[in-house]
């Protein structure tokens, strides 16, 4: 019996072994495409392994284009223009990309396949995009879920980035997850301090990232990141301003009014902060310290669902109702969102239909 | 009386289809059925798979499953077998044909778990076929669920314009169509009945 056993589970084991060092005799042997130069704007040659993707590629380069799902083709932050060489557009890269992209050659980084020699335009500024080291200096519960964590750069080093820009984490392996991840989160501390930065991070059900984050690190404990990526930050103009934040999003909108602390800034701007009950504000405090330091800044958060305890008189319900009364001239009202994807649709949608223009709305979007 | 390759063949197509009899292969058809091109597309790549896979797992089971005495154990190595073809084919398909894998490579991951795909392998056990025979009825097979995914595509195509009650849309309809399609392709039986 028990000798039927180990023979049949030993045949299984040998039948599963041999497909499945075919498979990798096959992948080794396939997939091998040789060296392969990728010329980049037109200036810089770069040689890598060709087989891998294009964003893979490039990282394994130092060049990090920013990709927030981890090379899923979920999140469309890795477009970069392939000028020359590129194969078909793939059916996983259609749904992220428009009728004018698709015109100007726009892939999909993280979907295009290094095969052949290939051009490839992408904006200069991905230059000052690099990894960082880092170590964790401080970490602050906001709230039940929030945590605001910093992290002070090793070695001296110094990072240039603009308000309202992001990062990229790199977590390590814990407890039964093996693979490493990268995620984006804004910052949230001022670009006058160039030796550390803060972000801030809730926690979400099941999230890898921000379960390692929230449960496994510490204060000391090195950490791995890249950037600084993104274009949400304040244009320099004269319009009001209008800021909807919700959750975590209160990070870059803290880094924008600190950077505008230093400079100065006498624009009319209104400070919307979508929370569910009391539990869910924080730093409230010092939001409302910047109607002290800004001549005309009025911070309101606002409260969805308070639970039956919560001592609040200020302003329940949905943020949209409360726009028309602080937007003076649409046309010279400028927005800038950050939050879940419901919630940018739902704002959006909703400045648009008090007369906004879409041009003027800025968002970053976790998605 | 033995069944000759030849009609199996058609009988795999019309008398007896994979979907319309069997309802296998379920998902991939309501999923995929949205546009002709992609339902070709993935019909295509079915007929390939099942065709060999079929003949593979055929040989697998006479000369390893049998003399070891691990019939039972078909499930699990017809699984893996299927798997394994299906992930060189798109190595080889991606290195020799790029033209081809661009317009069908994202499905043949999907194929892995088709259980038309499997449902084959053990029909084929089941019904003990010979060699040419499971390489017939997998073909057959295939073909047959082309067909059938290809004019639920052409029905879908044509339903875009219509009013269908909202309960309805999707899989709903899909799946009073593909009744009805079963219930027409009984009328082929009348030209002779195999299984």
């Amino acid at each position: 019996m028990i000798v039927s056993i180990i023979q049949d589970t030993g045949i299984l084991t040998a039948v599963s072994t041999i497909l499945g060092i075919m498979l990798v005799i096959a992948e080794r042997w396939l997939s091998n495409y040789g060296d392969i130069k990728i010329n980049i704007n037109g200036k810089r040659d770069i040689v890598v392994r060709g087989g891998d993707t294009l964003l893979n590629s490039l990282a394994e380069k130092q060049i990090y284009l920013p990709s927030a799902c981890g090379g899923r083709g979920t999140c469309g932050a890795c477009k970069c223009k392939v000028s020359e060489g590129g194969v078909p557009v793939l059916p996983t890269e259609r749904p992220m990309l428009s009728k004018a992209e698709l015109a100007d050659d726009i892939r999909l980084s993280c979907q295009v396949k290094v095969k052949n020699e290939i051009a490839i335009t992408i904006p200069s500024d991905i230059f000052n995009i690099r990894k960082y080291r880092s170590k964790i200096t401080e970490i602050i519960d906001y709230t039940y879920d929030i945590k605001g964590i910093t992290f002070q750069l090793l070695d001296g080093d110094t990072i240039e980035f603009l308000a309202g820009q992001y990062v990229q984490l790199n977590t390590k392996s814990y407890g039964k997850v093996r693979q490493s991840v990268s995620r984006a989160y804004s910052v949230s501390s001022s670009p006058e301090h160039k030796d550390h930065l803060q972000l801030i991070i809730r926690l979400v059900p099941e999230g890898i990232c921000t379960t390692w984050v929230h449960n496994h690190l510490k204060v000391g404990d090195e950490v791995e990141f890249t950037g600084p990526y993104g274009d949400f930050y304040m244009r320099d103009t004269d319009a009001d301003v209008i800021f909807v934040a919700g959750g975590s999003g209160k990070a870059p909108i803290k880094s924008m009014l600190e950077h505008l602390q230093v400079t100065g800034c006498d624009r009319k701007m209104t400070y919307f902060f979508g929370a569910k009950a009391l539990r869910d504000l924080y730093l409230t405090d010092e939001m409302r310290a910047f109607e002290k330091v800004f001549p005309n800044f009025k911070y309101e958060p606002v409260l969805s669902h308070p639970e039956p305890d919560d001592v609040w008189d200020g302003k329940k319900g949905f943020i949209m109702p409360y726009f028309k009364d602080v937007i003076r001239d649409a046309n010279n009202t400028e927005a800038y969102l950050c939050g879940s994807p419901g919630m940018i649709n739902a704002v959006t949608k909703s400045l648009k239909e008090l007369g906004v223009p879409e041009e003027k709305i800025y968002y970053d979007s976790f998605g | 009386m033995e069944i000759t390759p030849f009609v199996l063949f058609w009988a795999a197509i019309f008398t007896s289809n994979i979907l319309l009899t069997n309802f296998l292969g379920m998902c991939s058809y309501l999923s995929v059925s949205k546009e002709v091109e992609s339902s070709a597309g993935l019909g295509i790549a079915v007929t390939f798979v099942l065709t060999a896979t079929a003949g593979l797992n055929w040989l697998v089971y006479k000369y390893i499953l049998v003399p070891f005495h691990i019939e039972y154990l078909q499930f699990i190595v017809f699984i893996i077998v299927i798997a394994a073809f299906v992930q060189l084919l798109e190595l080889i398909i991606e290195r020799y044909v790029p033209a081809l894998y661009y317009s069908l490579g994202i499905f043949l991951p999907l194929i892995t778990v088709n259980c038309a795909i499997f449902g084959v392998s053990l029909f084929m056990v089941i019904r003990n076929y010979s060699f040419l025979q499971s390489i017939a009825f997998g073909a057959g097979s295939g073909i047959g669920w082309l067909l059938a995914i290809l004019m639920l595509a052409g029905i879908r195509n044509r339903l875009k314009e219509k009013l269908v009650p909202a309960g309805l849309r999707g899989a709903g309809i899909s799946l009073v169509i593909t009744g009805i399609m079963a219930l027409a392709f009984i009328g082929f039986s009348g030209i002779q009945a195999v299984q």
